[in-house]
């Protein structure tokens, strides 16, 4: 039941001779051939994606085309507790992408229940004071491919979500620049990604009031000090720190305080997760009750090694890892290397702040042999993860605690 | 000296500007989408319904093995929540199509 997250592998078939052949016989069919030629395999049934550059991006797995949804390679992940830009995922869900944008004349509106409607530029939301913090964000169906049952929707690995510096203006400075009337209950977000047909419901999200006016809520506009590439939202998204990636509306130009609820296709049909402590109901059942998808759980990860990889026996070695939550904080991880039975608290490195993915380390020894590596993150106010995967519908926040086989050698 | 410092200055706040707000639009290119459904009877149909909205990958990473049941209600979804023209004497065939070809065995 339990699918080994981490068992994953890349394949390279370097076809340099026919491509050779292709250069001295000019034949570009067969250049492009070799450059789609690369492939990852995610560890569930049907898991063999390409690997592609997009645009701004080093090979990514594409997950779908058109739209692009693009997942992060797990290797990324080792390479610290910053996600880099050209590595970032990517997920649309309408193919009217932006691909042209000009930032001279691009604008930010804010409309509805206040007292001065608002239409902003770059150069408006540059000159207001900035706030910048490290933020995780995670697609709400990161790991739906480890559902067992299986369920319908994006087959992602674990490598829909990220870390980056973010960099911009607090939606709550914006709406008090416009002055919020009483009564707003809602604020609604809209960006210029838009559906192929008019019968489609264009991507609209909303957040409550007191969440919008937090004082964390930002309209970004620079990403690990840089401007957004374009499929990360160019040139502002929203960042709604420690909430799922369906709030973190990308190039966003709408935003609307409303006197009720936003009962749109994607509040109230999509992103819905059952309605109980765990979001989660026996594996094929439907819940009752359902609300919107809300904050992250609790999630840790081994980076160092991969499932099936092999560290030294009998020798001391780093172990590393991250772990992330819902903006409370982690507060331990604990590793076991003997299925579960015992459990160790790891180092924890610098802290980037309660939203960002958390390094932690230890060093290890373990004996020649095969060995079952188990992480477990508990955040500031006591959630974990739990032992065995829980299930919903959607495939929505996965967080069980991961396991991986390693040989030691 | 001074008229120097003032034109460094100068440069340097333009040069600020132009940092903080790039004045050529952003373009980009995506990649072309190759991917294909599978051939088999009702591929035709499925060909034509399908893909006007998204790419043929979004059925092909779909888990294998899955029954009618399932194939049929994403369709009725593409139909009733993502507003797919698709007639209702096109849902059976579609989905009969995708569990032939993506699911359970007949």
């Amino acid at each position: 039941m339990n699918r080994n997250p981490h068992h994953r592998f890349r394949t390279r078939r370097r076809l340099i001779g026919a491509l050779g052949a292709g250069a001295v016989f000019g034949n570009p069919g067969v250049a492009r051939l070799a450059a789609a030629a690369d492939s990852y395999t995610l560890p569930f049934a049907n898991g063999q994606r390409p690997l592609l550059p997009y645009p701004q991006k080093r090979p990514l797995i594409v997950l779908t085309a058109r739209p692009p949804q693009l997942e992060t390679p797990w290797e990324v992940f080792s390479e610290g507790a910053v996600t880099p830009n050209d590595a970032f995922f990517v997920r649309y869900h309408l193919a009217g992408v932006p691909t042209s944008i000009d930032p001279s004349t691009f604008r930010v509106t804010v409309r509805g229940k206040v007292a001065t409607p608002l239409t902003l530029t770059l150069a408006d939301l540059r000159q207001m004071d900035a706030v910048e913090y490290y933020a995780v964000n995670q697609c709400s169906g990161n790991s739906r491919g480890f559902f067992e049952p299986r369920v319908a929707g994006g087959q992602l690995g674990n490598g829909a979500m990220g870390n980056a510096k973010w960099r911009g203006v607090t939606l709550k400075s914006v709406l008090a620049k416009a002055g919020v009337q009483t009564g707003a209950r809602q604020v609604k977000f809209d960006g210029l990604d838009v559906p192929v047909l008019a019968t489609t419901p264009d991507f609209v999200k909303s957040l409550d009031v007191d969440h919008a006016m937090d004082g964390e809520v930002m309209l970004a506009y620079a990403m690990n000090d840089a401007d957004l590439p374009m499929l990360n939202g160019y040139p502002v998204r929203l960042i709604v720190p420690g909430w799922y990636g369906t709030y973190w509306v990308k190039h966003l130009t709408e935003i609307t305080v409303l006197e009720g609820v936003l009962n749109d296709f994607w509040m109230s049909t999509a992103y819905r997760i059952p309605d109980n402590a765990c979001a989660c109901v026996p594996a094929g059942s439907a819940p009752a009750q359902t609300v919107p998808i809300n904050r992250f759980d609790v999630r840790s990860f081994v980076t160092s090694v991969r499932d099936g990889g092999s560290v030294p026996a009998g020798t001391p070695f780093t172990l590393r890892g991250i772990a992330f939550d819902g903006g409370y904080g982690i507060r331990d991880v604990s590793v076991s290397a003997d299925g579960g039975r015992t459990w160790t608290s790891a180092a924890l490195a610098r802290d980037l702040g309660k939203y960002s993915f958390r390094e932690w380390q230890m060093t290890a020894t373990l004996p020649a042999g095969t060995h079952e590596i188990k992480v477990r993150a508990v955040n500031s106010i006591g959630q974990s993860q739990p032992s065995e995967a829980l299930w919903n519908p959607s495939g929505y926040m996965r967080n069980i605690v991961e396991t991986i086989r390693v040989r030691a050698a | 000296m001074i008229a120097r410092r003032r034109w460094l200055s100068f440069a340097v706040a333009a040069l600020g500007l132009i940092t903080a707000l790039p004045l050529h639009a952003l373009k980009i290119e995506l990649p072309a989408d190759t991917s294909t459904l599978k051939p088999g009877a009702g591929a035709e149909l499925a060909n034509r319904q399908c893909l006007t909205c998204h790419s043929a990958d979004y059925v092909n990473v779909q888990p294998p093995g899955k029954p009618l049941a399932f194939w049929k209600g994403e369709v009725e979804k593409m139909k009733k929540v993502y507003g797919a023209p698709i007639p209702d004497e096109e849902v059976e065939p579609i989905a009969q199509y995708l569990t032939r070809e993506y699911g359970a065995a007949p």
